[in-house]
């Protein structure tokens, strides 16, 4: 279990204030000016061998990201734009992080633009995170004031300007290049990439695109270093990070933990258990509704880390984690879940337009046992014929949830929908009718 | 160059292609629906994915630059599974109506599918409905029908220069509309039509009219302005059902405006059918025979000065030749005139007249003045291409007087004689735009040169063009915008009189007493004791004032040729025939010449087309002469002539549709009395 001490996010729970002052005193805006005098190289080198991986869900690693930006800026400038659309269900870590620690972040911002050669920063957060914003604002009103951003930024001479835009509430606006059409004012639909942000992005300019988390614990791994924060964790996983745990536990909560703690663990010790005991357990989704859900019995051993949990063919995501015990129904949770990505699908591209609901349909008929028994196989084809074939990782994320349950729970689900309507195994099928039917595997049921 | 690899097949591309493009080049075809050559990249429809070496996932060949060494594969399962997929999906929402489809026949979607597709339906859902949205008279829309690919949104917002249609919704829910339902305010709407994959956006006239493998289809020139865009007329027996564009990149590319698409219908009303003769004020049905005796006694006792011939908007070159060999040879006289207004023409040199720097070279230019021209309504097709320059470049564009929207934005000068003196005396800031410009580009339209300084102006642009050597053997910025498909041959033929319009003086002073009035429905002038005779296809205004109607035939309906206000000759073939009695009209004139002269002056349609040709061969103009007249300087206003867009031919306002599209744009108020 992570000490006190090694905690990032020392006011998760605002026991401390998340006002300038407070946040002095935990060590926020502590020898920024002297980070910043150190120069890019050696802040892009620190954040590499932090081995920081994004928070955002993809986990990418931070420093190589930063380094696709333009060295030199040439015609036109570069940007800043930090992620706050975080609309991902079962996920509120950047919540916590806006309203009680936001001056981590208005630092992080900071340090980040002066490596990127940004002199703008723009933070896109959901509309329905209105009071967040309006802390956040507060807090960069303080920064300005107290001319820790601003010109001559912590007089480093590095100057910054930190703007917020509220989002409409789009789920696809949390996608980086969605989030840059939106901020440019246009419908929020993902960009086709190449060309990437850190090149051409924001009004055509390189812009480098980071999620809230990643830009709030730059600031004390540079301080602290990064071996501290690379001993913290596994190997490639490295440091800590913000789990947050709801669903069917006890006490639901947001909590800071290393990286690569094991599940059970977290369940357990954090959120209170799972309720009615952890043999209620049914299965977990570990990371955010759009990574695939896992059974109890991988929830046994496994340890929340990125590479473990593709082991597993789920990942960490934004490690919001969605407890469901026996209760529920799993089919019927899943329903709901699809019918959310098919009510936020963008519907630029074809295969998740029509994809999501279609297997939200599918689901819906599954959950009430009035599908056919093909109808499960055919569901997993679907979801096969959405990943991979979008524009964005949208696709993927509506088709893995669904996916896992029909790695784990299959079984189930035939069970609830055994019957097949379209062979009657007893009477002759009459010519003309649906030829092809008489294909093999449907041969197969009338000896 | 680039080497790469597409199904194991080695090719070299230039730089700057697409992997779809590459992919094309060696000969692999990749089915598509929302890429479109001459649109913007979406990538969005999803069917064009292919495998690329070291990529876990298909890629979109549209939107992915070909790079060095790249490996394609597009016969791979994972390429077929992906485009089976993405096929079920674009047909799971699909409602397969194909037999009450418009475009069932020539439909993306349905060929594709024959191809790509599976053969039978695993989607047991509901399907999708989507309300029908309003988009004018022009454009049927069936939207349940829609596959998203947004080819008609990028159409209106980039070439047409109309943000007005979009998407709402999101997902599933998304619709393509005009947001307030309204008519799309654009000449180029029709084409959204051509665009449509499938049958979503069909056209309006036309709906359940025919089916594509029924028409008969003849590839010919339009006339409804001088571009000549080129078009592909489809017939069903007599009826032109409709006029598709035909690709040219060097006039229209693919598109066509809606005049040329929709005015079609006026091919059928309003159509002369029957030689007639004014009888107290009244027509009355008579023979070929009759009316050309009438006409011929009448000549015969008419001295030859007193006799004049216009010539139309919407008049083949070949007609034209045969009318002037007739004034000439046979009746003697040399009132013969092409335009209907006082518009200057200097027909000395053929750059005078012509559209100099060609409608490719638009694209080049990197600054336009317009001098009292509205290109947008006077030639639609070049009015694309300036707006495809503006996209692309942002080129500064200026115009003396204000003509309104453009779909460009360009600053207003005023309309004044007074800035055309500045700038030839360098003491304006457009002199100095135009002199720093490598490839500058000055149109000249009607609304100029029909001013009284219209000579002034056409005199000075050119004076300053010359002396400041902008016009060179590689480029020449000076250019006169015309407005009818006639008249670049007219002037070719010398159909017009350079001494101050004099024969349009003398008839308005009605001086004649015999008036031939070759499809010229346009002049303006109080008829008196005039004998008029009008050869023409149409009941229009020259109708109205005849005393003997001849009917003709309109340009579906006889070979002919046209020069477009480049001077590219362009031949238009006959799709159809005259309706009744009516006879092409070189035919007209040729027998009305046998009647006087006992001998026809051609023997046929091929001898007119030699002796058309080698007219224009051994009357080749000079093309370079420095040779001034110097012209009095009169203060005066520029009038931009209002343009009557949908009326401003016969065949246009014989139209229904294009009277349904004027109705929309004059907003005509409603009394309830219309009926």
């Amino acid at each position: 279990m992570l000490e006190d001490k090694d905690r990032i996010f020392q006011n998760l729970y605002n026991d401390l204030g998340e006002d300038v002052e407070s946040s002095r005193k935990r060590g926020d805006w502590k020898d920024t000016k002297e980070i910043i005098l150190k120069g890019r190289d050696w802040i892009i080198n620190e954040i590499k061998s932090s081995e920081l991986r994004g928070r955002g869900g993809a986990g990418f690693p931070t420093g190589l990201k930063w380094s696709f930006a333009p060295k030199e800026v040439g015609s036109r400038p570069h940007y800043l734009v930090i992620n706050a659309d975080e609309s991902e269900p079962g996920t509120c870590k950047d919540r916590d992080i806006l309203r009680f620690e936001p001056h981590k972040l208005i630092e992080g911002c900071l340090i980040a633009a002066y490596t990127v050669n940004a002199h703008v920063c723009y933070i896109y957060i959901r509309g329905e995170y209105y009071n967040e914003g309006q802390k956040l604002q507060k807090a960069i009103d303080e920064a300005y004031s107290q001319k820790l951003i601003g010109k001559n930024a912590s007089n480093t001479g590095w100057d910054l300007d930190i703007y917020i835009h509220y989002g409409a509430g789009a789920y696809i606006c949390g996608e980086e290049t969605a989030l840059l059409e939106s901020l440019e004012g246009k419908k929020g639909q993902p960009r086709l990439k190449p060309p990437f942000p850190a090149l051409i992005g924001l009004y055509g300019c390189p812009t480098i695109i980071n999620n809230v988390e990643t830009i709030a614990v730059v600031p004390t791994i540079l301080k602290r270093g990064a071996k501290w924060f690379s001993n913290l964790g596994k190997p490639k996983n490295t440091g800590t990070k913000i789990f947050c745990i709801s669903g069917n536990v006890n006490r639901p909560c947001n909590v800071e933990e290393e990286m690569g703690i094991p599940l059970k663990e977290l369940i357990e010790k954090h959120a209170g258990g799972v309720i009615g005991g952890w043999e209620n357990l049914k299965a977990v989704i570990p990371g955010g509704s759009s990574m695939p859900m896992l059974p109890k019995e991988i929830c046994e051993t496994i340890k929340m880390d990125f590479d473990s949990l593709v082991e597993q063919k789920s990942g960490l995501g934004t490690a919001g984690i969605v407890v469901i015990n026996k209760d529920q129904d799993i089919i019927q949770c899943m329903a709901r879940i699809a019918r959310f990505y098919k009510h936020e699908s963008c519907g630029q591209c074809t295969p998740c337009r029509e994809g999501s609901g279609w297997m939200w349909r599918m689901l819906e008929r599954m959950a009430k046992g009035e599908a056919s028994r093909e109808e499960v196989d055919m569901l997993m084809d679907v979801t096969k014929q959405i990943e991979g074939h979008t524009i964005c990782a949208f696709g993927e994320g509506s088709a893995w949830p669904v996916q896992g349950l029909l790695r784990h729970f299959k079984k189930e689900i035939v069970k609830r929908n055994n019957f097949n309507p379209l062979v009657n195994k007893d009477n002759e099928i009459p010519y003309l009718v649906d030829q092809h039917l008489l294909e093999k595997e449907n041969a197969e049921i009338k000896s | 160059m680039l080497k790469l690899k597409v199904n194991d097949k080695d090719i070299e591309i230039e730089e700057g292609l697409t992997v779809l493009q590459a992919c094309e080049q060696a000969g692999v075809e990749i089915p598509r629906f929302c890429y479109h050559e001459k649109l913007s990249i979406a990538g969005n429809c999803r069917m064009c994915l292919v495998e690329m070496e070291k990529s876990p996932k298909p890629i979109a060949s549209c939107a992915m630059p070909a790079v060095d060494g790249m490996n394609i594969k597009t016969n791979t399962p994972m390429v077929e599974k992906a485009r089976k997929g993405v096929m079920e999906f674009l047909l799971a929402n699909h409602p397969l109506d194909c037999p009450v489809c418009d475009q069932g026949g020539e439909c993306d979607l349905q060929d594709q599918s024959m191809y790509y597709g599976i053969d039978k339906s695993r989607f047991k859902e509901n399907k999708r409905f989507v309300p029908e949205k309003y988009m004018g008279p022009l454009i049927k829309t069936q939207m349940t029908r829609c596959i998203h690919c947004t080819r008609c949104v990028r159409f209106a917002t980039e070439v047409a220069g109309i943000p007005e249609l979009g998407a709402i919704g999101r997902g599933e829910d998304m619709q393509i509309t005009t947001y307030l339902e309204k008519a799309m305010e654009s000449e180029l709407s029709g084409n959204v039509i051509d665009l449509c994959p499938v049958g979503a956006l069909t056209s309006k006239p036309y709906v359940f009219e025919a089916r594509p493998w029924e028409l008969k289809k003849t590839e010919t020139i339009d006339v409804m302005d001088a571009v000549g865009s080129n078009i592909r007329v489809d017939t069903y027996g007599w009826e032109v059902k409709r006029v598709l564009p035909r690709i040219n990149e060097e006039i229209n590319e693919e598109w066509i405006s809606d005049k040329t698409r929709y005015a079609c219908d006026g091919l059928k009303s309003q159509r002369l059918d029957h030689p007639l003769k004014k009888i107290n004020n009244e027509f009355k049905k008579i023979s070929w025979k009759e009316a050309y005796e009438i006409i011929a006694e009448k000549i015969k006792i008419t001295s030859s000065d007193k006799i004049a011939g216009f010539v139309g908007d919407l008049t083949n070159m070949e007609t034209m030749f045969v009318t002037k060999e007739f004034f000439e040879k046979t009746i003697k006289s040399k009132n013969l005139e092409a335009r209907d207004d006082n518009t200057y023409i200097n027909t000395e040199e053929r750059t005078n007249y012509l559209f100099n720097s060609q409608i490719n070279g638009i694209e080049e230019t990197d600054f336009i003045l317009l001098v009292g021209a509205n290109p947008r309504l006077e030639a639609t097709m070049l009015n694309a291409r300036i707006r495809k320059n503006y996209v692309a470049n942002k080129t500064e564009i200026y115009s003396i007087g204000d003509v309104g929207d453009q779909t460009y934005p360009y600053k207003k000068l005023p309309a004044e004689t007074k800035i055309i003196r500045e700038i030839y005396e360098n003491k304006s800031e457009i002199s100095k735009k135009i002199l720093d410009s490598k490839k500058p580009l000055v149109i000249i339209g009607k609304s100029a040169l029909n001013s009284k300084s219209g000579k002034f102006i056409f005199e000075n642009i050119k004076k300053f063009l010359i002396e400041n050597k902008k016009i060179t053997d590689e480029w020449n910025p000076f250019n006169i915008l015309s407005v009818n498909a006639s008249s670049v041959g007219s002037y070719d033929l010398n159909l017009v009189n350079n001494d101050e319009n004099l024969t349009l003086k003398k008839l308005q002073e009605n001086d004649f007493e015999i008036v031939f009035l070759i499809g010229q429905d346009n002049l303006k002038f109080k008829k008196k004791d005039e004998f008029v005779v009008y050869i023409g296809s149409h009941g229009d205004n020259g109708a109205e004032i005849a005393d003997v109607i001849l009917p003709g035939a309109t340009y579906t309906e006889q070979d002919g040729f046209f020069t477009n206000l480049e001077g590219k000759l362009q031949k238009a073939y006959r799709a159809s025939f005259p309706p009744g009695e009516a006879k092409e009209d070189y035919k007209i004139l040729n027998e009305l010449s046998e009647l006087l002269k006992r001998k026809k002056l051609f023997q046929n349609k091929d001898e007119i087309t030699n002796n058309l040709l080698n007219y224009l061969d051994l009357n080749k103009k000079k093309t370079q002469s420095i040779k001034f007249s110097s012209v009095d300087y009169i203060d005066e206003k520029i009038i931009i002539n209002p343009i009557d867009y949908y009326y401003s031919n016969v065949i246009a306002r014989a139209s229904k549709t294009m009277s349904e599209c004027r109705n929309i744009k004059t907003d005509i108020k409603k009394t309830g009395t219309e009926g």
